[in-house]
């Protein structure tokens, strides 16, 4: 038996939670410099199924989490992202991108505005650069920092709300991609109704020294159980959402990557990001490929870089995540396709160990989103 | 003891007469975790030892099955179709893959028994 699709074998750095980990029997892997659970005994399979019904804690402590504050923070930001940051509201969250020359994307991230900062949550992979990125953009006119100083833990599923707020009586009434200040186990903490798995929940920042308290207290509760990286990564999957370096890197546009929704209206009038003449002219005559779901026939799995074919046998793109699907029950992919391939229903093909396995795209997502209705 | 043999690569095989089964072992499959996909050989297809012969495709990967020993392909676990996670619940026994009619017995005095594969895989964590 040998493993064709393998982890990194950096060192690792730890986060605050890694003792928790261990003792919960976490099966740790490196995962972008850090060691990370992949899974606790019960597995990926069991995670992923108790997020959907019950609820789940993640450490996502790998993330960076930068602020930038100070005059004019979110007219600077606006230079890097083609999101609306000017007209995101106090204890408002807003996903957007950091987009190259080229249009393509350097990062994604959410960017919540509270407590008189632009608070940002980035990939672990790209945090140094996005650091670098944001000084240099700044030139010192806005303050920037990174808070390698906090952890952040998810706590996601349909009875989240109910769990977290019997510790934090506020967060039931919290709106989705709204934020706020509570105390969880005594400790400060900045909660956002917000996730990346499909369902309702919380992402939860607090000090390295509060994390441990505010796990255990979150795992106390009944309907709780912690889930790794593994679980997370189905249920992004199922949920339709891209994971940096698979689904958008330097090379896709926001355009191609079906993220025409983060870039608002005025943004699309006034320009002003990197990469705009590229966006802007995809946004007004449709990009040439588009990021798809792909849905294949049977059971067997088609993984990232798996080549897409037209029904005439000819190559039209590549899957950038793919596995299975545990709430589906069976294989489900996303990927990049030709323009005219990409609407619902056209067949494919996919080639996995040099057969064709019939495929269709579908709509994103595979698992309906259930976030919290405000 | 088992009447089991191992491979380097955590494949078993148990023979009978002329004929061996042949699957992962409980060392493998908790490795991999839950298995979702097993890619079986087709019955007449012949291998050569070491050869490889079936994909096994977990939640999170795919890893490849070798032949432990070279034959001819006689029986496929058709159970795993419908029931893959039986690699995980019972690696040994009904997780097994595919039956192989024997080239060479002699080739089996290459693979360990199950006290040396124990220590093998104690050697691995």
């Amino acid at each position: 038996m040998s493993e064709t699709n393998g982890t990194q074998s950096v060192p690792a750095n730890t986060t605050p939670l890694h003792d928790r980990h261990v003792a919960l029997g976490a099966k740790m892997v490196p995962f972008t410099g850090y060691s990370m659970p992949l899974n606790y005994p019960t597995g990926i399979l069991a995670e992923h199924l108790h997020t959907r019904e019950s609820a789940s804690l993640f450490d996502v402590s790998h993330m960076g989490q930068i602020s930038i504050w100070g005059e004019g923070a979110a007219h600077a930001l606006e230079w890097l992202v083609p999101g609306d940051i000017i007209g995101l509201a106090p204890s408002a969250l807003r996903y957007t991108q950091f987009t190259n020359d080229a249009g393509g994307i350097r990062d994604d991230l959410m960017v919540t505005n509270a407590d008189g900062r632009l608070m940002l949550v980035v990939n672990a992979a790209c945090k140094d650069a996005d650091l670098a990125l944001l000084e240099i953009g700044f030139r010192g006119a806005v303050d920037v920092a990174m808070h390698d100083d906090k952890a952040l833990i998810a706590l996601q599923g349909p009875k989240a709300s109910a769990a977290l707020a019997r510790h934090a009586p506020g967060a039931g009434e919290l709106g989705f991609m709204r934020a706020a200040a509570m105390k969880i186990a005594g400790a400060d903490a900045v909660v956002t109704r917000s996730g990346y798995t499909g369902e309702d929940g919380f992402e939860i920042s607090v000090y390295a020294e509060a994390a441990n308290d505010v796990w255990d207290v979150l795992l106390d509760e009944p309907e709780v159980s912690p889930a790794g990286l593994g679980a997370r990564d189905s249920l992004r999957l199922e949920a339709g959402l891209c994971l940096y370096g698979h689904d958008i890197d330097e090379t896709t546009s926001p355009v191609e990557a079906g993220l025409l929704w983060s870039i608002g209206k005025r943004r699309r009038e006034e320009g002003g990001f990197p990469g705009e003449e590229r966006i802007l002219e995809e946004i007004a005559n449709g990009p040439k490929r588009r990021r798809v779901g792909i849905l294949p026939e049977g059971r067997t799995p088609a993984r990232e870089n798996t080549e897409i074919l037209n029904a005439a046998g000819e190559a039209v793109g590549v899957i950038t995540s793919g596995g299975f699907g545990p709430s589906v029950g069976g294989p489900v992919a996303m990927g990049y396709v030709d323009a005219a391939h990409a609407k619902s229903g056209t067949a494919l093909g996919l080639l996995v160990r040099g057969k064709t396995i019939p495929a269709s795209v579908v709509k994103l997502p595979f698992t309906a989103h259930r976030y919290h209705k405000n | 003891m088992s009447d089991l043999k191992f491979s380097n690569d955590h494949e078993w095989l148990r023979t009978e007469g002329d004929t061996a089964t042949i699957g992962i072992s409980d060392y493998a499959q908790e490795q991999l975790g839950d298995v979702v996909y097993v890619e079986l050989p087709e019955v007449g297809q012949k291998f050569a030892a070491g050869a490889q012969a079936a994909v096994v495709e977990s939640v999170k990967a795919a890893s490849e099955i070798y032949a432990p020993a070279g034959g001819e392909v006689v029986e496929v676990n058709a159970a795993l179709e419908d029931d893959p996670a039986l690699v995980n619940s019972d690696a040994t026994g009904q997780g097994w893959f595919f039956k192989l009619k024997l080239d060479d017995a002699a080739e089996l005095d290459a693979l360990m028994d199950e006290n040396r594969y124990q220590e093998f895989v104690a050697g691995l964590e």
